[in-house]
């Protein structure tokens, strides 16, 4: 798995490639909390690389949830695939996230 | 009639991709459709995690066994740990309205499988049964 973050005025996009499981979610965490302590509350996380994604990431990306409101950001997912929206709807997390078709629209009004 | 793979690792979470393969493959070849692919993927997935979570709390030298168990009408999945037994009441879903991280897997493994059972039979650590039965097509 690849983590690449590119860091904007507004936000920061974390495009993910490869599976996102017990191994790999913790570096995703690490990168999620590397930007909060630097104060950058509103995250989006591109989906279109992610080819698997377990409860450790679900899990993860709930805790960014959490982060980013209590500062007052935003978390954003978008471009994801139906399998794994299969898993957050399974979760049932998939009303409790902003889930975007792409990055237009996640990226809009942020 | 029942063909048997058995798959043996260590519980170590960066090997979890060879388990996720092979039920992938296995599963396609039985002919589930893809998003059951995917779902039984996933559940096996989470049990292999949790036994290295829970039973192993964490060490990653430790013998996991994953029997994947074909038969003409369903998938039936062993998985075997010489861990810590799990209590029962640490294996029930958590509330989903109770938005945490983590503790998701088991209520992902019991929304997926058919059956699941837990510790039958099992003396020595914990041995989970997943069972998944194949729809036929106009059934």
């Amino acid at each position: 798995m690849e983590i690449k973050v590119d860091e904007r005025s507004n936000c920061a996009i974390l495009k993910i490639t490869g599976d996102v499981d017990l191994y790999s979610s913790p570096l995703v965490r690490s990168q999620i909390i590397h930007l909060v302590n630097k104060k950058q509350f509103n995250l989006l996380v591109d989906f279109t690389d992610i080819t698997y994604m377990d409860s450790s990431g679900v899990a993860t990306l709930v805790e960014a949830l959490q982060m980013t409101h209590r500062n007052h950001g935003k978390l954003r997912l978008f471009n994801m695939r139906q399998a794994i929206r299969d898993v957050f709807e399974l979760s049932r997390l998939d009303k409790v996230f902003d889930i975007y078709d792409n990055e237009e629209l996640a990226t809009r009004g942020i | 009639m029942k063909q048997t793979i058995e798959i043996k690792i260590l519980s170590e979470p960066k090997f979890l991709k060879i388990v996720r393969a092979a039920v992938s493959h296995v599963t396609e070849i039985m002919g589930f459709p893809q998003d059951e692919i995917n779902n039984i993927t996933l559940a096996v997935d989470e049990a292999c995690s949790n036994i290295i979570k829970h039973a192993y709390g964490g060490q990653s030298d430790q013998p996991i066994r994953v029997l994947l168990q074909l038969y003409d009408d369903r998938l039936e999945v062993i998985l075997k740990d010489v861990g810590k037994k799990v209590a029962a009441d640490d294996i029930k879903s958590r509330d989903l309205d109770d938005l945490r991280p983590g503790g998701l897997g088991v209520h992902l493994i019991r929304s997926v499988m058919d059956v699941v059972n837990y510790n039958i039979r099992s003396t020595k650590g914990n041995r989970l049964q997943l069972v998944k039965f194949l729809r036929r097509k106009g059934s």
